[in-house]
């Protein structure tokens, strides 16, 4: 206010410059001031505010940062803080229920760049698996890699249940997800399953033939099955013929195979994997190695998830 | 010896996986054996010095007075599952740019293959096609085997070796899963893929596989051989000798399990025996169906007018 009562015209102009002038001074002490700080301050990013809102904890190397690495990340935090020194033994774990997972994001992620190349029609399936061969860049490893982490999670599957089972660890407190993990072993097959037909070559459909081909003999439900025809099944209403989508394998055979393989299966197995690894945790974390038990301790009252483990 | 036709079979892309596994498993089980050995020996010495099983650490590693019980998971834990990603990466990276996925002819509903096999973790159930109708093999067998699978943690009531490796606290359920797992399901895998050829036709490793060849083998079903001709009477046979099966086999099974486990039978409810009597036996009337038609050519043992067994 009190500069507009000031005399107008060039006096005005003249204020102008004068401001612009100022500024400049001040400029030439402010930025320098401000650019060394911002140096100063890049020189430990562990400060900044970018780096505290990621990572809630600090860097150094203390027993409560290292728990907190752990505790405080999302993927992370399926971990305990702590675990008793031998279960990172190779030897006890065989790591195969952790192979098995990073097995099934690696399916997830090559499988989910295959969906780019992939129709899942009767016209275009095999030539999209051919253009992805011969014409795609990385197509042939992309799809290399899928089938390969297939057959690599089968056996990581088998191997992870066998361990389990030889230490026991499926004994209370863990029945129930020993249970949760026989429908993994389930899902993981039929993941296996369904996408053997999908490059619609000769091998996936007389594998998946032969395959749906017992379904016609379930019992009950199928129209070669025992007591079938009774209940007025047909290769047209049975369980096969849901299954398939049709009384043969063809086109819909193709896309309720492509559905299954790439949503529905992957999303129930998902849930189950969540609950698995949860109960992983709640049931006292990892079985063991468990100091051993004599025989004459064997019927004594043992009860809660820490019974098993200390 | 046609090695050429062995080198095929072992080295057809999706065979490999078998390949790779047998050596895996053989190793496995070694580690597992090296393990349950030595905690078998630490339990012998617990069990005949009382005052030291008080104040042993129960375990057959090392522990010394003042070490931490427990390890950070940051990075103690963290740095093997890095290790691990890293090392299954460049495993899957060399076998994949190595080895290529099969890409057989585009799907041709008029032109079978022969052999028309199933990828090999399947093979197992493919196998067990030659013994038993498909809905027994497909259905039935399948759905005991995940059923089966899933009761373990409840007919199982022996406490002794959770979350350690052991042979002599758990002789029997150690001992039947791995009938169950090594010789019969990766076994039938195994016949499955290196000895089934053309025509599901039995071809020992390094026969050539002769897609002509015919075998003229007579296929008898058992009542036959008792001159059983009627339908009725044959379904009262085979009823008689499958029923039987399951209450002679359940009686030794139980006798077997008063005189040696005694002390798991005591445990055990009449609901969680009766479960493991008729599971062990399925299990093992799998082998023995596999034995009458491989050595005496029977066919059906149980035959009705509605399903066959």
């Amino acid at each position: 206010m009190a500069d507009e009562n000031k005399p107008n015209g060039k006096n005005g102009k003249v204020g102008l410059v004068d401001r612009v002038k100022e500024d400049i001074q001040a400029m030439k002490v402010d930025i320098p001031t401000k650019a060394k700080e911002q140096i100063e301050g890049l020189k430990d990013p562990t400060k900044t505010q970018v780096y505290t809102s990621i990572f809630r904890h600090k860097h150094d190397d203390t027993p409560r940062n290292r728990a907190l690495g752990v505790l405080s990340n999302v993927f992370l935090h399926l971990h305990p803080a702590k675990i008793n020194r031998d279960a990172v033994r190779y030897s006890y774990t065989w790591g195969m229920g952790g192979i098995t997972f990073f097995l099934f994001i690696i399916l997830t992620y090559t499988g989910v760049l295959l969906m780019f190349y992939y129709h899942p029609s009767k016209v275009q399936a095999f030539r999209d698996v051919l253009y992805l061969e011969h014409d795609v860049p990385f197509g042939k490893i992309l799809r290399n890699m899928h089938r390969w982490a297939a057959h690599l999670m089968v056996i990581g599957v088998w191997l992870h249940m066998f361990r389990v089972f030889l230490t026991g660890s499926y004994k209370k407190p863990r029945e129930f997800n020993w249970n949760i993990g026989v429908l993994l072993l389930v899902f993981t097959l039929l993941l296996s399953f369904t996408g053997y037909l999908l490059p619609d070559d000769q091998l996936g459909f007389w594998a998946v033939t032969v395959g749906t081909n017992m379904a016609r003999a379930t019992p009950l439900l199928g129209h070669e099955g025992p007591f079938g025809s009774m209940l007025g099944m047909t290769p047209y209403n049975d369980v096969r013929f849901g299954l398939l989508g049709g009384s043969i394998v063809d086109a819909n055979a193709l896309l309720r195979s492509y559905i299954w393989h790439c949503i529905g299966i992957p999303i129930v197995a998902s849930i189950l994997m969540i609950v698995h690894f949860w109960r992983v945790r709640k049931d006292g974390g990892i079985s063991g190695p468990a100091p051993v038990m004599l025989e004459a301790e064997a019927d004594k009252p043992r009860r809660g998830p820490k019974a098993a483990g200390e | 010896m046609d090695w050429r036709q062995l080198w095929e079979i072992c080295s057809a892309p999706d065979n490999v996986p078998i390949v790779g596994l047998i050596p895996l498993l053989g190793f496995y089980i070694y580690l597992a054996w090296k393990q349950a050995h030595a905690n078998d020996l630490l339990i012998a010495q617990l069990e005949g010095d009382p005052a030291l099983a008080k104040t042993h650490h129960r375990k057959t590693w090392p522990f010394k007075p003042g070490w931490q019980k427990e390890v950070h998971v940051w990075p103690f834990l963290l740095r093997i599952e890095f290790l691990a990603a890293i090392i299954v990466t460049i495993i899957l990276m060399v076998w994949s740019i190595t080895l290529n996925a099969p890409l057989e002819e585009p799907a041709n509903p008029n032109l079978t293959m022969n052999p028309a096999k199933a990828p090999w973790y399947f093979l197992g159930l493919q196998e067990m096609l030659v013994y038993f109708d498909p809905w027994i093999a497909g259905v039935v067998m399948p759905t005991m085997i995940i059923v089966g699978l899933m009761v373990i943690p409840y007919i199982d009531t022996n406490p002794l070796g959770s979350g350690y490796y052991t042979w002599k606290q758990r002789k029997f359920s150690i001992g039947t899963f791995l009938f169950g797992f090594i010789i019969l399901w990766i076994a039938m895998i195994i016949i499955g893929t290196f000895i089934r050829g053309p025509g599901w036709q039995w071809f020992w490793p390094g026969q050539t596989w002769d897609h002509n060849r015919l075998i003229y083998e007579v296929n008898r079903d058992l009542p036959d051989i008792f001159g059983i001709t009627s339908n009725i009477a044959k379904v009262i046979f085979g009823a008689i000798v499958v029923g039987g099966y399951y209450l002679l086999g359940g009686f030794l099974v139980y006798s077997l399990f008063r005189r040696y486990m005694g002390k798991d039978f005591k445990r055990m409810s009449l609901l969680q025996f009766s479960i493991t009597q008729f599971l062990l036996l399925s299990m093992v009337a799998l082998p023995l169906k596999m034995g009458l038609r491989l050595l005496w050519h029977i066919k059906y043992v149980w035959i009705t007018p509605w399903f066959n067994v």
